[in-house]
C-alpha cells in the first residue's frame, strides 16, 4: 500500500483504526503518514496539546474527588447519635441546586457555541447567565451550610457530617474557583477578543465547568439521594 | 503569534472540542439542547425514583447509581464531546484510566470497610474491656 494513499479519511480517521500496521510501516521509511506523532505529521498543535493537558488535569481533579467520595461513602451511617441526612437534608434545595448547576452547564455551552460563531455579545450573554446561575447555588449551598451548622450539626458533630461537609465544600470550593475564571473570562474575552490564547483558554474553562456538573450528578446521587433512603 | 492558528489538526482533536463535526451554530445549539432535556429527564427520574414504590426499597440505590452513570455519560457525549471515533482514541484512553482508579478507590474503600466493619467487636464489648 503506498504511503500517499488517500483513499481513507485523515480528518476523522488518522490511524486508520483497525487497519492493521503495514501503512504505518510503509510510510515510516519514507516519513510521509499525515498523522500526528507519525512520519511527518509532527507534534499536534498547541490548541489539541492544552486541551488534552486540561482533560488529564479534570481526570486527577476527579480521581481525588473519588477519595473524598469514598470516604464519605464508608462513614454514611456513622452518625455518632447525631442528626441523620433524612432528618438534615432539604429536598426542594438539593433539587433547585441539581437544576440550577444543570442549565449553568447548559449556558456554559451555549457561551461555546457562540465563541465558535464569534459573536461577542453572544458569548458574554451566556457566561453571565452561567456565572448567575452558579451564584446562586453556592448561594443555596451556602444557606444549607449555615442552616446546619446552626442546628447544632456541624462537621464537628459526627464522622458523618465531617465527611460530608468535605465532599461538599470541596465542589463548593470549586464551583467559586470557577466563577472566579469565569469573570476572568469574560474580562479577557471583552478587552483581548477571540484570540488564539484566550480561545484556548475557553475551551478549558468550559472542560472545567462541565466536569463540575459531572462530579455534582455523583454527589447528589451519592450524598443526598442515597443518604436520604438511610 | 503566527504560530498559533485556529487551523484544525489533521491529527486528534482535543476534549471539548466540536470541530470534528464542523456544526452550525445551530448545530451545535441542537447538540447541547439534546444534552440538557436527556440529563433533565435523568434526574428527575433520579429524584422521582427516590420516592416511588415501583421498585423494591433495597434496589433503589442501585437504580439511582445507574441513573447517574447514565447522566454521566450523557454529559461526556452532548457537553464535553468525547466519542468514539479515532481521533478521540487518547482522550478516551485517558478517560478509562481516570474510571479504572476512581472505581478501584471508591470501590476498594467500600468493599474493605464492611469487611472490617463485619469483624469489629461490638461496641458495648469493647468499652467493657476497658474498664
Amino acid at each position: 500500500m503506498s504511503a500517499t494513499d488517500t483513499s481513507f479519511d485523515r480528518a476523522t480517521d488518522p490511524y486508520r483504526v483497525g487497519h492493521g500496521r503495514e501503512w504505518l510501516s510503509a510510510g515510516a521509511g519514507r516519513g510521509y503518514v499525515h498523522a500526528t506523532g507519525h512520519g511527518e505529521g509532527g507534534p499536534a498543535s498547541k490548541r489539541v496539546i492544552v486541551g488534552y493537558g486540561f482533560w488529564i488535569f479534570l481526570l486527577s481533579d476527579i480521581v481525588m474527588f473519588s477519595a473524598f467520595f469514598a470516604a464519605h461513602a464508608v462513614l454514611q451511617t456513622a452518625t455518632a447519635g447525631g442528626p441523620s441526612g433524612r432528618e438534615l437534608f432539604n429536598w426542594w434545595s438539593i433539587v433547585l441546586q441539581t437544576f440550577l448547576l444543570l442549565v449553568s452547564s447548559f449556558t456554559c455551552g451555549l457561551s461555546a457555541v457562540a465563541t465558535e460563531a464569534r459573536s461577542q455579545l453572544w458569548t458574554q450573554l451566556a457566561l453571565l447567565v452561567t456565572g448567575l446561575l452558579g451564584v446562586g447555588f453556592l448561594a443555596l449551598e451556602g444557606r444549607d451550610f449555615a442552616g446546619m451548622v446552626l442546628q447544632g450539626a456541624g462537621p464537628d458533630r459526627s464522622a458523618f457530617l465531617s465527611s460530608l461537609f468535605a465532599v461538599v465544600g470541596l465542589h463548593g470550593l470549586h464551583v467559586s474557583a470557577g466563577l472566579l475564571w469565569l469573570g476572568t473570562m469574560m474580562a479577557q474575552i471583552f478587552v483581548k477578543g477571540f484570540r488564539a490564547d484566550i480561545l484556548r483558554r475557553m475551551v478549558c474553562f468550559n472542560l472545567f465547568w462541565h466536569a463540575l456538573d459531572i462530579i455534582w450528578v455523583a454527589l447528589f446521587t451519592i450524598v443526598y439521594l442515597i443518604g436520604l433512603g438511610r | 503569534m503566527s504560530h498559533e492558528t485556529n487551523a484544525r489538526d489533521p491529527g486528534d482533536v482535543g476534549p471539548g472540542f466540536m470541530d470534528a463535526a464542523e456544526l452550525t451554530a445551530r448545530e451545535g445549539i441542537a447538540r447541547y439542547v439534546i444534552g440538557f432535556v436527556l440529563a433533565c429527564a435523568l434526574t428527575a427520574a433520579s429524584f422521582y425514583v427516590l420516592n416511588t414504590s415501583l421498585i423494591w426499597g433495597p434496589g433503589i440505590p442501585v437504580a439511582l447509581v445507574v441513573l447517574a452513570i447514565a447522566q454521566m455519560g450523557v454529559h461526556l457525549v452532548f457537553f464535553l464531546h468525547i466519542t468514539t471515533a479515532p481521533d478521540n482514541t487518547n482522550n478516551v484512553l485517558a478517560l478509562a484510566f481516570g474510571v479504572l482508579i476512581v472505581a478501584l478507590v471508591i470501590g476498594g474503600s467500600l468493599w474493605i470497610m464492611d469487611h472490617l466493619n463485619e469483624n469489629m467487636m461490638p461496641m458495648h464489648q469493647m468499652m467493657q474491656m476497658q474498664r
